[in-house]
């Protein structure tokens, strides 16, 4: 896997949202695209969806810690990156707009 | 000519009923927010169109929704409670020390003078006040560290501060109650606060008449009396006379004193509602029968009001924030259920009628009446 993003000042990242946080941040679309400096990483991206839509803050990440709801997943490129660091630097495909970076609620509950 | 709107938080989203004072035909607006639990939604008096919902999930916490055209519309509002401090611990199930830790909210309660100022009962038990519309809110820490806090221990449902009311004759003084902390009251504001659970026997508890750790479910004050409070306890239906200082029991007659919800009348600081239900084991209404049991002399002495009720086959609870009156001439009382139907009384409970039968999981209902 080649990691991107190096280089450049910033890239157009694409992220896709449970249809619950969509409808919180009354959004149009699946996704949204996101200017999100490089290198782009998962902390990059969710600091640029939570700048441009502020009633995100918590929902994705705690208040306070940071860290990522214990039921919000990660997912880049089919892999599960939930448990990577946020500092991690996202793919190549990711970071270029070619793949969204997924956000999911785990499937859970009722 | 007056109306009502009648506000419904669900397991799975918000509803506004409506309807003109004669309370016969009702609109059925929502849902709102669908999808997430709605633990509580209420109006402000003094402006009824600012409306505060609790709107959380277990996969994306707790956000808070205001309106400011009666429900119409909505706008997600500050999120962010944190705890004053280093909040430290109170007591898990087993007896052990445990992190507070935030939750969600269980009430909004609008202040009665402010329309951008609103409380906030939360789990892990604490108050937070918003002066900004919601924006921002800052823990009233006093309560949390007046010095009980240690020994509170959850409730089966959570560590939840779940009541909050404000004297309308005193803008100092505050109730509220926590599962299973007790009934709490400030007379400066929210800086200090004691326990008021003198009186409470708490059979399960290792000193029964402890100073806190009973199961409050709910507390109730007619605005014309503030110095008379009804409590729904675990077990037991409680009276106060003096603003808590003491309780007395006055389930009287009733068929158990188990219960979630109480509320008094809108005009008859005596006439008192509450919903027995079977057991703690067994959180559904006796005998399958859904009555809603009426005092006219403040307790002790009730009688079952089962007048276009479901009489027989019915299992359902009604939760603590899940009934209100409103303030029309002939005071109507309405309550939902864990089953998703809202039924209403516009004669103070003689005769009852469901405004909608099928919503999800009835968590909380409000009344405005409308001039």
């Amino acid at each position: 896997m080649t990691n991107g993003g190096e280089g450049a000042s910033s890239a157009m990242v694409r992220v896709m949202l449970p249809q619950h946080l969509r409808t919180l941040a009354k959004m149009e679309g699946a996704e949204v695209s996101l200017e999100v400096a490089s290198p782009v990483t998962a902390r990059r991206v969710l600091d640029a969806l939570e700048a441009r839509y502020p009633m995100l803050a918590g929902t994705i990440r705690e208040h306070g810690t940071g860290k990522r709801r214990a039921f919000m997943r990660i997912f880049a490129c089919e892999e599960d990156w939930s448990h990577q660091s946020p500092d991690a630097v996202l793919p190549e495909t990711v970071a270029s707009g070619k793949e969204p970076l997924l956000i999911l609620g785990a499937i859970s509950g009722g | 000519m007056s109306s009502v709107r009648v506000l419904v938080g669900t397991r799975k989203g918000a509803f506004i009923l409506n309807s003109d004072g004669k309370r016969k035909d009702w609109t059925v607006n929502g849902p709102f927010f669908a999808g997430w639990e709605i633990y509580h939604l209420k109006g402000s008096t003094v402006d009824p169109n600012r409306l505060y919902a609790s709107q959380s999930s277990s996969w994306s916490g707790q956000v808070v929704q205001r309106s400011d055209d009666g429900g119409a519309t909505w706008n997600p509002v500050g999120n962010q409670f944190a705890y004053a401090g280093v909040p430290g611990t109170h007591q898990w199930y087993d007896g052990t020390p445990h992190p507070w830790e935030f939750k969600r909210v269980w009430h909004m309660e609008p202040s009665l003078t402010d329309p951008d100022t609103v409380y906030a009962g939360v789990e892990d038990a604490a108050l937070f006040k918003s002066a900004d519309g919601g924006a921002t809110w800052e823990e009233l820490k006093g309560l949390r560290e007046h010095g009980t806090g240690p020994q509170w221990q959850p409730g089966a449902g959570g560590m939840c501060l779940h009541t909050v009311i404000l004297d309308p004759s005193n803008a100092k003084r505050m109730y509220i109650a926590i599962s299973a902390a007790g009934a709490f009251r400030t007379d400066d504001g929210g800086e200090t606060w004691k326990p008021i659970n003198k009186g409470l026997v708490s059979q399960y508890i290792p000193d029964p008449a402890a100073e806190v750790g009973h199961c409050v479910h709910h507390v109730a004050m007619h605005k014309a009396r503030p110095d008379v409070l009804f409590m729904q306890k675990h077990w037991d239906v409680m009276r106060s006379d003096n603003a808590g200082d003491s309780w007395h029991e006055v389930s009287g007659n009733l068929p158990t004193d188990f219960g979630f919800v109480i509320d008094v009348h809108a005009h008859e600081p005596e006439t008192v509602f509450v919903v027995p239900i079977k057991s703690d084991a067994e959180h559904f209404v006796p005998d399958g029968k859904l009555r809603v049991f009426r005092s006219k002399t403040g307790g002790n002495e009730w009688e079952a009001l089962e007048k276009g009720l479901p009489q027989k086959d019915c299992y359902v609870n009604v939760l603590r924030d899940a009934m209100a009156v409103d303030s029309l001439d002939e005071c109507g009382v309405y309550f939902g259920t864990s089953g998703g139907q809202v039924y209403a009384s516009a004669d103070a409970g003689d005769n009852w009628s469901p405004l909608v039968r099928d919503l999800p999981g009835v968590l909380s209902v409000e009344v405005q009446t409308l001039k």
